[in-house]
């Protein structure tokens, strides 16, 4: 058991990521798939800052009478990488808008079927 | 939403404090958590808010998508810039030491307009997004 | 708490509420960052995640309309999938060191200097900022760059400054 207890964030990301990929992959609705691309980013995210945790640790401050911290090297990273990762979905969401404004629809199968008949 | 008195009158108390909190986690973001990043989305969530409930075209009085725009390269431009400045006085690309006497002065004042640059960016880049999004026509 | 949200977004037909509760995952997975103490990116993620992202779907929903979810007739190809990737990943979790254990490889890099010296080098208490953006202003200015360039695609994207929408591709 304690593989289980022991991992138990990476566990966690896991799950995550999976259920992420499940609704990129299995959904057809557009902005359905984008909140997945968003779950499936949080996933990694939850995945380096948990890899960073120190235990016994605190928030990376420098304080009096504090001395394990946990690592900052994640947190600059993922503190970046939220920032862009809404830029990018924003980018995702005009593309959306722009599909609904040319099919009159936002779902992927529906999309398919109206390429076939125009073709 | 906008004939909401409760929503209004609520509004005119919080964005003034949302925008005064966003100043605060700007510039003090060298001593607990905060920076840029922060500072930019919680004013743009601010501006969002009231744009929200008194519609754009007021919002649009207070910060106009072009001077957004401007904006949001200037920020990037004052990031760059505080890079090339450490060329001129000395030093490497991003180099801080050599921007005043000090060292640790030098990267007090590179951090702060470093911050400030990204602040700037990511705030009127979220405001215009959402204007892009609302001044959308079908 | 989060598996469970997750889990709801993925059976949520009506996409309105889908998209709040992706605003609630985020405040959520803000708390998770907390306890983990990453401080910095909890507040980021409570400030972008439940606010600016959501505002932002609802805006494009606005303008794409009511749209419930279709239902994809076969199942099998993307279970496959996640299957697949889930068990690659369980097999290679065995290899990450323990949660939380001090001597992990992550914890003996760069991480040691940007701790102990950041203070003399830098000045500054708070060490993620320093890192942002000192050690990694490199880094932090391509950041900036990919948010600006989202905005000029977004721009580009939405034709806002062409007026009317007619001449549309």
């Amino acid at each position: 058991m304690s593989i289980f207890f022991d991992l138990y964030a990476y566990w966690v990301s896991i799950l995550l990521m999976l259920a992420g990929l499940y609704i990129v992959i299995d959904h057809t609705n557009l902005f359905k798939k984008l909140i997945g691309v968003n779950i499936f980013q949080t996933s990694v995210f939850i995945f380096f800052i948990s890899m960073g945790k120190v235990d016994g640790g605190t928030a990376p401050i420098l304080e009096e009478g504090y001395r394990v911290f946990s690592n900052p090297l994640p947190h600059v990273l993922i503190l970046t990488a939220i920032v862009v990762s809404i830029a990018t979905t924003a980018v995702g969401l005009a593309l959306v808008v722009n599909i609904n404004q040319r099919f009159k629809s936002i779902d992927e199968q529906e999309i398919e079927k109206l390429e076939l008949e125009e073709e | 939403m906008r004939k909401n008195p409760i929503l209004r009158e609520t509004s005119h108390l919080l964005i003034p404090a949302i925008l005064l909190f966003a100043l605060y986690v700007q510039f003090h973001g060298d001593y607990g958590p905060g920076g840029g990043f922060q500072a930019g989305v919680i004013f743009a969530s601010g501006v969002i808010l009231y744009a929200l409930l008194h519609g754009i075209k007021k919002a649009e009085k207070v910060i106009s998508l072009t001077l957004a725009k401007t904006l949001a390269a200037i920020g990037l431009l004052l990031y760059a810039g505080i890079g090339v400045l450490g060329i001129f006085l000395g030093g490497n690309f991003l180099d801080y030491n050599v921007l005043a006497h000090d060292p640790t002065h030098g990267q007090h004042w590179g951090i702060f307009f470093i911050e400030l640059g990204v602040g700037i960016t990511v705030a009127t880049v979220m405001i215009s997004i959402f204007y892009a999004f609302a001044k959308f026509k079908k | 708490m989060l598996a469970i949200t997750a889990i709801a977004i993925i059976v949520m037909r009506n996409i309105l509420s889908v998209i709040m509760l992706g605003g609630i995952y985020s405040l959520v997975s803000a708390t998770l960052f907390v306890a983990l103490d990453a401080v910095d990116v909890a507040f980021t993620e409570a400030a972008v995640g439940a606010g600016i992202s959501t505002v932002l779907f609802l805006s494009a929903f606005a303008v794409t309309g009511q749209h419930y979810a279709l239902e994809r007739k076969n199942h099998n190809v993307a279970i496959i999938a996640v299957l697949t990737t889930g068990a690659a990943l369980v097999y290679s979790i065995s290899d990450m060191p323990v949660f939380g254990d001090p001597a992990a490889p992550i914890h003996n890099h760069v991480a040691p200097r940007y701790i102990e010296q950041s203070a003399e080098e830098i000045g500054i208490p708070n060490i993620v900022t320093s890192v942002l953006a000192s050690y990694r202003g490199f880094d932090t200015l391509g950041e900036v760059t990919v948010v600006f360039t989202a905005l000029v695609a977004v721009l580009l994207l939405l034709g806002v400054n062409r007026g009317s929408r007619k001449d549309k591709p």
